[in-house]
């Protein structure tokens, strides 16, 4: 077991057929995740980080396909497995927490029932312990035991949210992707969820993969940062590094537009255009029709990767060190 | 931003705005055969005043009514109760709470809204150009030709160029941040006084949310609107508003200067709002948000300060006493809480 780091993703390559053409939705991604570690994923939408957790999962639509690439959670390639062997990992190692736990649900089933069907699919224990599993489950994501026997609508947002991390937690895998758990909710409620989903984190050692475009949010929670752009990550290392010496424009650019409560008040920069359109990407480095520092080699040619110890990233005119 | 209006007439002195009292109780499952006693009160015993060309943030969680005042504003929702006194200093000062008919229809060009979600806003079927000129049409005004001409102008102003490749597309063809601008050209071109934002640019992402806000704070400084920016982000209402208010469960607990707020929040909400907000900083460790669960009923809920079952500072005065008054408590904002 040991030798090995938790999760390594090499060269992850996946493709969606569309109607108007292919996309390349997670491009040559590779990324790697230690025990307890948190890896925090950012980018705007479309990017490809909902597709890069769901590729991991194998959890792709019917479109999509995996077209290189090896993701090796504990020395084990999840690609090369058959459908079979997955639906062992699925839950039991890697469980997801997924964006909307308004539609996670199924409204016709007491929410307590869908955990269980969870954990069945994964034990043999007998009933009552699996009721009483989901017990201790409601006690450690804070939510009363009188609501294991509800159904989904009685439930508020937040509390919805608290069901869903309890099923992603009721087999206890060793990593949880959490895409944008709490993006639909107030401020406090999501202050509160990502508490408690920190604690629970260290108290069962489990790794994290964070999905979110929220930079503050990021910050609060990841180990690690991972800066993801029309399917590449262009820029990786850790939180500090990333946060207090960005390389890549696009990690400075969506810094300097995040506004802030606290310290003075400066000024959002604005970056200019819109995201690129994932059936026709600009050529050479992606970022370079919006980016304030592109130079000609930027539009001909891939950027080289600047590394500076364990933070990286990919691009021609990097700042100085 | 907010641009304080020059005095050059008496009336100059007046707000744009001035809401008194303004309510709105919903019937809680009504009957035919029985008279309905129980109200939601969404939004209760609201006041305060939006001065000409200001922006004033309308902040709170979501279910605490800024949306519905927002929307009685405008006018799209008729309250309870209450005045809404609207003054734009060329006529007479008018109650706009209880307008009706053709008096209603000259008021709204005067008052535009632009909604959350430009998925939404816009009739799929419609082009980018007939959506912008509605207004006009609907107020009557101008040619189509001069319609044409104001639309092309308007796409100009909020950056949609050149005008001429937008005029005949549809919603579809257009990304959310696009579509924001065409709702933003579609409430200004009547040049309103003031404008309700809800929650514009909540659904847009980081990249293109800047470029928005800074277009929508441009063309107030421009133009002379006065906003009403209604937000869950406190960070947000702090680059886009001066004075913001901060609504829990249908009453304004604080309202004042932006910086003086987030400098030095007096009420115990407005203080774990601000606790809760993410920091972009990983070295920053925030204090845990110091409140308690538990929610008041918003149906016929008791008189007692709204904030009172999660207050984590409140005594048995705060229990046995009505909602606190919104007052200066020896600070710049006007604060509703019997201990700050």
């Amino acid at each position: 077991m040991s030798g090995y780091p938790l999760l390594a993703v090499e060269d992850l390559t996946m493709h969606y057929q569309t109607r108007a053409g292919e996309v390349c939705a997670v491009d040559g991604v590779s990324l790697s995740l230690e025990r307890g570690q948190s890896l925090g994923l950012v980018g705007e939408s479309g990017c490809g980080k909902s597709s890069l957790a769901l590729a991991l999962l194998r959890l792709q639509p019917e479109n999509a396909q995996i077209l290189r690439g090896k993701v090796l959670l504990d020395g084990v390639d999840l690609v090369s497995l058959s459908e079979e062997e997955m639906r062992k990992y699925r839950w039991n190692r890697i469980a997801m927490v997924f964006q909307s736990a308004m539609n996670a649900l199924d409204p016709v089933y007491r929410v307590g029932d869908q955990i269980i069907e969870a954990l069945e699919q994964h034990s043999n224990a007998a009933r009552q312990d699996m009721v009483e599993r989901v017990g201790e489950l409601y006690k450690l994501v804070n939510l009363s035991p009188n609501f294991i026997q509800r159904y989904p609508h009685e439930y508020s947002g937040g509390m919805k949210q608290r069901a869903i991390i309890a099923m992603a937690l009721a087999c206890e895998p060793d990593l949880i992707i959490a895409d944008e758990p709490t993006t639909a909710l107030d401020v406090i409620v999501q202050d509160h969820i990502l508490r408690e989903f920190g604690n629970i984190r260290k108290e069962l050692n489990m790794s994290m993969l964070y999905i979110s475009h929220d930079m503050a949010v990021i910050a609060e929670v990841s180990d690690v940062v991972a800066v993801m752009y029309a399917g590449k990550i262009v820029e990786y290392g850790t939180a500090e590094e990333v946060f207090n010496k960005p390389i890549h424009p696009y990690t400075r650019a969506l810094m300097s537009a995040f506004p802030s409560v606290t310290g003075e008040k400066h000024e959002l920069a604005t970056l200019g255009g819109e995201p690129p359109n994932p059936l026709d990407l600009p050529t050479g480095c992606h970022f370079h029709p919006r980016c304030p520092f592109a130079t000609e080699v930027c539009a001909e040619q891939e950027p080289p990767t600047v590394r500076r110890g364990d933070h990286w990233a990919d691009c021609w005119n990097p700042p100085e060190d | 931003m907010a641009a304080a209006a020059q005095p050059t007439s008496p009336n100059e002195d007046r707000p744009l705005l001035q809401v008194e009292g303004l309510r709105k109780h919903f019937p809680a499952g009504s009957s035919r055969f029985r008279r309905n006693e129980r109200f939601i009160h969404a939004v209760d015993d609201v006041n305060f005043t939006l001065g000409r060309g200001e922006s004033l943030g309308l902040v709170g969680e979501s279910g605490c009514g800024k949306t519905t005042t927002g929307k009685m504003l405008v006018r799209l929702i008729d309250p309870s109760d209450g005045h809404v006194i609207f003054d734009d200093g060329t006529g007479e000062p008018t109650d706009i709470a209880t307008l009706r008919g053709r008096p209603l229809k000259e008021f709204r060009k005067h008052a535009q809204m632009i909604f959350q979600d430009p998925y939404e806003s816009m009739n799929p079927r419609r082009t980018i150009f007939d959506t912008i000129a509605e207004p006009l049409q609907v107020q009557d005004i101008g040619t189509l030709v001069d319609r044409l001409d104001r639309v092309m102008e308007m796409l100009a102003l909020v950056g949609l160029t050149p005008p001429r490749t937008f005029l005949f597309r549809y919603p579809h063809e257009l990304s959310g941040g696009q579509r924001q601008r065409v709702a933003i050209a579609r409430a200004l071109i009547v040049e309103p006084s003031f404008v309700v934002a809800d929650e514009p640019t909540s659904m847009l992402d980081v990249s293109v949310r800047t470029g928005v806000m800074q277009l929508m704070a441009d063309l107030a400084d421009g133009l002379g609107i006065g906003y009403l920016y209604i937000t869950h982000d406190l960070a947000v209402a702090r680059y886009m508003c001066s004075r913001i208010a901060v609504m829990y469960l249908g009453k304004i607990v604080e309202i004042g200067d932006t910086e003086e707020i987030l400098r030095s929040p007096q009420h115990p909400y407005t203080q774990a709002l601000l606790s809760a907000v993410p920091v972009p900083d990983p070295t920053v460790a925030r204090e845990p948000v110091k409140i308690k669960g538990g929610v008041t009923t918003l149906i016929n809920p008791p008189a007692q300060c709204r904030f009172y079952p999660r207050c984590p500072i409140a005594d048995d005065y705060c229990e046995t006493n009505d909602h606190p008054p919104l007052e200066h408590k020896g600070q710049e904002q006007e604060v509703a809480c019997y201990k700050a």
